[in-house]
């Protein structure tokens, strides 16, 4: 069982095969039961469109924009530019492809390394988890990686990022428990841009985006990555846990407005939730998605792409 | 708390928009409850309640509220709202529930659940609240999976001063150390075990069964599902799951102290139909407290303030009260002695503008008006000084103020530690508002049920006046 949680996994194998298969359960939930009733009726009806809603509501796309998108159809409806039910698969899947793909973006590019990512959000939502899994790939990608341990605030935490450390073979720059976080970020700017690491990845601690001090705390540590390295941190990941509802809007917002999001990483999407609030996120706050969490292994991290992502919920 | 006011501005709004129409009809139908009734359906939604439950809440309120009367409460919009209420505490519970101990000590508590959950942060608090109600508990971590798990729990047991069963670097196996700990407990006299299990998705079944084995082992008398409270609709089928493989016992809710409305407490309650027992609200270890459905009913429906609001309506005016004090008013019988317990019943309702603000505007008062009366503020010190100085009259002086002449000012000021001054003023404000609520209680008197409805609330507009006594 142990291999099973964290053996290496082969890391290979096409990516399209790779991504169904981490989100099988997503599309078993959204996709079939879009299927279900495409399938199941032939007329467009209230009772088609209020079963649409209810497999929009429960994969948390938020009443806002399932309403918006039952309305498109709703609309066509009515010109008579959609008759047939099965047309409806198409279109909520073009309608959820223009959003995501609204808010796509390459990543930021640096002329002098180290580009430094910071891997924010609430507790437990897989920050610590994302960054051993995200060194390992830009390792594996013949990068060099440093990690920065500044969450010195939560039991064991710092332990934790030393055992992801070792599994994605970087190096850590760290201090102890109760130590400034900011303190942490300072060094391990200096020590990227000495060593001239490729990455630097700063590890930090939960925060639930309603405490105003720990926010405060947040853009401090911006601060002082910025004063080593003018412009860091260049990218700043709000993790989302797949779970969450839709207080992952607000997450969202405040984040961004105290810690500077630049991207999600979506995790947890092993599990049957359908992480759709980050759908309406990417919406309103035009934020792409970049990664997605699939598991616990050093490898269960995928690049995030819209058009892959749609389709492989929907072919 | 801004999202939280904002929601229910938003709500609060919306449905006095849908129940302008309302006024003069005597019941609530099924026609004039929809609107409302769609409005709040949304709100449950947004605070995530899953789908199926926020419908099958919506047709309960629907069947009790057809045809009850729209006078018997506030406003119609209130009325719904309060029925709503009732509803999701009903679903919730309607008591905190307690944790059961094994006649046989040691008790056994599994605390399970999803990943980062809140599972280790909530085994310590647990242990913690145990050992300061009388228990010896025993923490054991058996998360042999994620990085540095069981040195988290090590660490809060330390910090803590709790004991906690570490084991050993070859005891790598979640059975083993919890039979270890098990073998401690007896040894050192603890009487609860608490094992703290690793994060594991509902769909993982040999990480499912390892569980499911833990308990036919050790019997727990509870086995505790640690539930995010930011959890979306997904959390009816990773509750269900893990009731359905092991029958959960009881519920603890986490990261109660953000701004999540926590739904989900509503969808993971009625689909295991277990109870919610603990709330997590912090990640220091005394953040931490029993569950109270009614509050987080209010919560998820984000208008806690309202119905604060009207519970205490309910409670500190009288309507039989109400009543006579508009007879009295209008027979120009409104003594010192009314107007005390006025000040004493709008002490019990905290700050007038609240109350205010749950008002729809009355058409009797012109839009200015009603914002003042909502910025009325009223001095709790300033209050008690009236108080005060009301109750150091004679019986005789409160029934008629114009028999207060000097010397009896003099004694009045003496006996309620104020100064002539005060006193002076008072009989001045007080002989002013007599006044203004004549004139007030005049202009409502003939409307019907919007003078009922100031009846109700006992003589608001007096007492916003009151709010701009200097003293
Ligand atoms: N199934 C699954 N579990 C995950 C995934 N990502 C993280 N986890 C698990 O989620 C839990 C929390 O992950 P962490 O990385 O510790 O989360 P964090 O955001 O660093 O937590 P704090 O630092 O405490 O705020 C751990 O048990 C992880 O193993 C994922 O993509 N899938
Ligand atoms: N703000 C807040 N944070 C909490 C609360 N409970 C737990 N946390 C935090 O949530 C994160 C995850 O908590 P853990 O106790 O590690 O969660 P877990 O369920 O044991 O996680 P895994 O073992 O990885 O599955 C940590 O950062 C905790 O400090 C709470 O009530 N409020
Ligand atoms: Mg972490
Ligand atoms: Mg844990």
């Amino acid at each position: 069982m142990l291999s099973s949680l964290f053996g290496s996994g082969d890391g290979g194998g096409n990516l399209l095969e790779r991504l169904k298969s981490g989100i099988e359960k997503t599309r078993a939930g959204l996709v079939s039961k879009i299927e279900d009733v495409v399938h199941g009726k032939k007329e467009i009806d209230a009772d088609l469109l209020e079963e649409l809603e209810y497999t929009l509501i429960t994969a948390d796309i938020g009443v806002r924009t399932a309403t918006e998108i039952l309305e498109t159809i709703r609309q066509r409806v009515d010109r008579h530019l959609v008759s047939d039910a099965s047309e409806i698969r198409g279109l909520i899947r073009q309608h959820l492809l223009e959003v995501l793909s609204a808010s796509e973006r390459p990543m930021v590019r640096v002329d002098a390394p180290p580009l430094v990512i910071m891997m924010v959000g609430v507790n437990g939502a897989g920050k610590t988890t994302t960054t051993g899994k995200l060194a390992r790939r830009l390792q594996d990608e013949g990068k060099s990686v440093l990690m920065a341990a500044a969450d010195t605030f939560r039991a064991a935490a710092i332990e934790q990022l030393q055992v992801w450390a070792d599994r994605a073979e970087t190096d850590i720059i760290k201090q102890t428990q109760g130590s400034d976080p900011s303190a942490v970020i300072f060094d391990a700017m200096q020590a990227g841009r000495a060593r001239k690491s490729d990455f630097v990845i700063i590890d930090t601690a939960g925060r639930l985006q309603n405490k105003e001090h720990l926010m405060a705390e947040l853009e401090k540590m911006r601060r002082t990555a910025a004063r080593v390295i003018p412009d860091a941190p260049h990218e700043v990941f709000l993790v989302l846990d797949a779970t969450t509802g839709q207080n992952g809007l607000e997450q969202a917002r405040k984040f961004t407005e105290s810690g500077g999001v630049t991207g999600i990483v979506l995790t947890k999407l092993d599990g049957t939730a359908k992480g759709g609030v980050a759908i309406a996120i990417a919406r309103e706050l035009n934020l792409p998605i970049r990664y997605i969490g699939v598991g616990e292994k050093v490898t269960d991290l995928l690049p995030f792409n819209a058009e892959t992502y749609i389709a492989s919920l929907f072919d | 708390m801004s999202v939280c006011l904002l929601m229910f501005d938003n709500l609060s709004d919306k449905l006095q928009r849908v129940f302008k129409n309302l006024r003069g009809e005597g019941k609530l139908t099924a026609e004039n409850m929809e609107a409302a009734l769609r409005e709040i359906r949304v709100a449950l939604l947004e605070a995530d309640v899953h789908f199926k439950v926020v419908k099958q809440l919506i047709e309960a309120v629907k069947e009790k509220a057809l045809g009850q009367e729209v006078l018997a409460s506030l406003s119609p919009a209130q009325q719904v709202v309060k029925i709503v209420n009732e509803e999701l505490i009903k679903t919730l519970g309607t008591h905190a529930s307690r944790l059961r101990f094994a006649n046989e000590p040691p008790t056994v508590i599994m605390i399970v659940g999803l990943q980062g959950s809140g599972k280790t942060t909530s085994s310590a608090k647990l242990a913690r609240w145990l050992s300061k109600n009388q228990h010896a508990p025993l923490l054991v971590s058996v998360d042999v999976y994620r990085p540095a798990a069981r040195d988290q729990l090590a660490v809060l047991a330390k910090q803590l001063a709790l004991p906690i069963y570490t084991g050993t670097a070859e005891e790598t196996k979640p059975l083993e150390l919890a039979k270890s700990a098990r073998r401690e407990a007896v040894q050192t006299g603890r009487d609860v075990i608490l094992i703290d299990t690793a994060g594991r998705l509902h769909i993982d079944d040999a990480l499912m069964a390892e569980l499911a084995e833990l308990k036919e082992t050790f019997q727990p008398t509870e086995i505790l599902f640690v539930a995010d409270a930011m959890t979306g609709q997904d959390a009816v089928k990773s509750a269900e799951q893990f009731h359905k493989q092991l029958g959960i016992t009881g519920i603890i809710l986490t990261k109660m102290d953000g701004d999540a409305r926590g739904g989900a407490a509503l969808s993971i309650r009625s689909i295991t139909g277990q109870p919610l027992k603990y709330i997590g609200l912090g990640e220091k270890p005394d953040a931490f407290e029993l569950f109270h459905p009614d509050r987080v009913a209010n919560r998820i429906l984000g208008m806690g303030d309202v119905l604060s609001l009207i519970e205490k309506v309910e409670e500190t005016i009288d309507k039989k009260q109400a009543e006579e004090m508009q007879r009295k008013l209008i027979d120009n019988e409104f003594t010192l002695t009314d107007f005390r317990n006025q000040l004493k019943q709008i002490r019990k309702l905290g700050p007038i503008g609240d109350l205010m603000g749950m008002m729809p505007s009355l058409p009797g008062m012109g839009g200015g008006m009603m914002k003042e009366l909502k910025n009325a503020k009223v001095d709790e010190k300033e209050l008690n000084r009236v108080v005060a100085i009301i109750d150091s009259m004679t019986p005789k002086e409160r029934e008629n103020h114009m028999i207060i002449n000097g010397s009896r000012r003099r004694r009045i000021a003496k006996g309620s530690g104020t100064s002539v001054e005060d006193v002076n003023n008072l009989l001045k404000q007080y002989t002013q508002a007599r006044k203004m609520m004549k004139a007030f209680s005049g202009t409502l008197s003939g409307q019907g049920f919007l003078g009922k409805k100031l009846s109700k609330l006992g003589k608001l507009p007096s007492l916003g006046d009151l709010g701009n006594f200097k003293f």
